[in-house]
């Protein structure tokens, strides 16, 4: 469990738009063991598509720019292989799961074909019916019937759809899954089905994960560590435990107090106040001090370090709260 | 799908109602007696009040209208004024003429218009968008007739590569004959077809399932082919299906400059000489094809898009087939 499978390094990433340059990414370095799953926590705009695209260079350009760091994966920097070589680790080694699943799939091209197109791409020596085969067993695993195979995508509920989608991320048993909010799109009731089914299929295949959520909530559920992203930046990093009962990040703190099920005694949810800052003109200190209870003249200088708290857990405030401090 | 034909047949009726009848009524409004341009100079009045009799020019417009109605119930669409010979023949004498031409033609356009509406979608915004953008606007905006005497002039009279006038008789020669026609006749509806393509594939390729794909790890000319033109491809399959209808019609400028014994000269000549039988012989079939060509392009998109099928469906033989399983 502890060999490490993906390492992303100082990933800077801009989109050059004619409203200005949108800082979306400013340095992210994270790490994902094998079989492990990572959550990635933050508001929308934070950058948590932007860091799942980049990593599997799905940025749009233009308008997006990945301006500096790597993506370390088995000894080789993503960010600088050929294109060729990259096709292979796309929905291979590496899938994603994108986060509407109304239109994530080709309306014109029934379910099947669009699962088997990833087998085939990466298994070119496979005969028609074997994959066909392959296809079938990967839509029992999610859960649909093998009837269903020739129908098109506009034929199936949303919850469907995005098991088809899950189904062609899994086909080819990659190392890591990409999850960008795999259930935000989808009704309540389906969205803990479409969870549980996510991770018995990643124990199963043994496939890490990144699960991308703005919900702490679900997080707590299914992941091994957690990251706190804000304003393109990890805030805080380290494992469940950690992020749970010892938050160090006020912006974590912020968001632990506005899930009504995991707070202690509190009467009403807490919502941060404020807003994320423009991401076009970031201030120059601690993005988070303009909304923070606990910021001091020094947060405006400059942007903290993300400094070891404990081992595995860190935290980029200038602060260090113990338990009663924090309020 | 079979209802709905029907019922597209159908509305083809009232569509012939009107344009013969507006044909009719122009034609009376022109100035010029029929009877006076069959009969020549030298006719005396009274020879010509005894043909317009004969011809039944004196019944009110109604009437004459009603009887032309009737007739071509029975299938008797008249006899041309000028030379006797019934108009259903001679329309369709000159028929295959025209639409060996209009075929030709949109091969033309459809081998530059989609090629070059794709490469500018992929390139948007290149030298060689924007060129190619320049030149399909000249194109779209260029007189036909302007290019057809250049062509000639160029092709035929200057380098004598091909003829300038009329069609051949033989593979070889009809070919030959064919090239600067078709070449004049396409240019301007592969512009058409160029600006179409590009804005329909700038639609598709911002679309989520094109990321999709390229998670997967496809290559751009598979997801280019096999994801975005396929989805590009209704406005497309419109804008064709248009332009060729025009050109069945028969392409006037085209015909007349070349030469070309089509359907568009024939209108041209009858329309001059006030062949009244024969123009609208000639229109009402032109309508016919045009409303055919638009039927058909609405059943291919069946073939594109299976949720129009679907759609068809739902309006046609489920219903049917429901009614059985009652019954
Ligand atoms: N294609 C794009 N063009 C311009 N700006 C973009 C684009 N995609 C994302 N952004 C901007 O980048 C920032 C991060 O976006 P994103 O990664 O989608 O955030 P998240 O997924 O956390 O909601 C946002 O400010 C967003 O507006
Ligand atoms: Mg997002």
């Amino acid at each position: 469990m502890d060999k490490e499978l993906i390492r992303v390094e100082d990933l800077e990433i801009r989109y050059e738009t004619d409203d200005g340059i949108v800082y979306a990414l400013n340095g992210v370095s994270l790490h994902v063991e094998e079989g492990e799953t990572l959550g990635l926590v933050g508001e929308t705009g934070a950058g948590k598509t932007t860091l799942a695209k980049g990593i599997l260079r799905l940025i749009p350009s233009p308008p997006g720019k990945v301006v500096g760091g790597k993506v370390m994966y088995d000894g080789k920097d993503l960010l600088q292989l050929s294109d060729t070589e990259m096709h292979k680790i796309r929905g291979n080694a590496i899938s994603m799961v994108f986060q509407d699943p109304m239109t994530s799939l080709n309306p014109v091209m029934t379910v099947g074909d669009q699962i088997a197109e990833v087998i085939s791409v990466h298994n070119p020596g496979l005969s028609k019916e074997e994959v066909r085969e392959r296809v079938i067993a990967i839509l029992a695993k999610v859960g649909i019937s093998s009837d269903r195979i020739d129908e098109f995508p506009h034929q199936f509920s949303g919850g469907m759809k995005q098991r088809v989608i899950i189904a062609i991320a899994l086909a080819c048993n990659p190392k890591l899954l990409l999850a960008d909010e795999p259930t935000t799109a989808l009704d309540v009731t389906i969205q803990a089905q479409v969870l549980d089914m996510i991770q018995n299929l990643k124990k199963e295949l043994g496939t890490a994960m990144i699960l991308i959520s703005h919900d702490l909530g679900v997080v707590a559920q299914t992941c091994d560590r957690v990251a706190i992203i804000y304003a393109g930046r990890i805030v805080e990093t380290g494992n469940l435990h950690d992020i749970y009962h010892n938050p160090q990040h006020p912006y974590t703190l912020g968001l632990l107090e506005s899930i009504p099920s995991l707070t202690k005694n509190v009467k009403r949810l807490n919502p941060i106040k404020g807003l994320m800052p423009d991401p076009t003109d970031l201030p120059p200190g601690c993005p988070f001090a303009p909304r923070c209870n606990h910021a001091t003249a020094k947060c405006s200088e400059a942007v903290p370090e993300l400094r070891e708290i404990e081992p595995g857990h860190f935290s980029r405030c200038i602060r260090t709260f113990s338990e009663g401090e924090r309020k | 799908m079979w209802k709905y034909i029907l019922k597209r047949l159908l509305m083809m009726i009232p569509v012939l109602l009107g344009v013969t009848f507006l044909v009719f009524f122009i034609m009376n409004m022109t100035p010029g007696d029929p009877a006076a341009i069959i009969l020549g100079d030298q006719a005396t009045p009274e020879a010509i009040a005894q043909l317009r009799e004969e011809l039944g020019l004196n019944d009110p417009l109604l009437l004459r209208y009603v009887r032309y109605i009737v007739d071509m119930l029975h299938g008797d669409f008249g006899e041309s004024y000028k030379n006797g010979i019934s108009v259903a023949s001679q329309v369709l004498d000159k028929f295959p003429n025209t639409a060996i031409l209009a075929i030709c033609g949109i091969f033309v356009a459809l081998a530059i218009g989609i090629p070059v509406g794709i490469i500018s979608a992929r390139k948007q915004y290149s030298a060689l968008d924007n060129v190619s953008m320049v030149l399909s606007l000249i194109g779209v905006s260029m007189p036909v007739f302007w290019l057809g005497l250049l062509l000639s002039l160029l092709f035929a009279l200057k380098l004598g590569w091909f003829p300038s006038q009329g069609m051949g008789s033989g593979f070889l020669p009809l070919l030959r004959s064919l090239v600067l026609p078709a070449i004049t006749l396409g240019t301007g509806s592969a512009a058409t077809v160029a600006r179409m393509t590009r804005s329909s594939m700038l639609e598709v390729i911002r679309q989520d399932y094109i990321s999709t794909a390229r998670s997967k790890g496809l290559s751009e000319k598979v997801i280019t082919k096999r994801h975005m033109f396929r989805n590009a491809l209704i406005p497309i399959v419109t804008a064709v299906g248009l332009q060729f209808g025009h050109l069945l019609g028969g392409a006037m400028l085209t015909e007349t400059v070349f030469s070309w014994p089509g359907l568009g000269r024939l209108m041209i000549d009858s329309l001059n000489s006030k062949d009244i039988p024969m123009v609208l012989g000639s229109v009402l079939f032109m309508t016919i094809m045009f409303s055919f060509v638009n039927l058909f392009i609405d059943i291919v998109y069946a073939f594109i898009d299976p949720r129009i099928k679907s759609l068809y469906k739902k309006s046609g033989f489920k219903k049917k087939k429901a009614k059985g399983v009652a019954a």
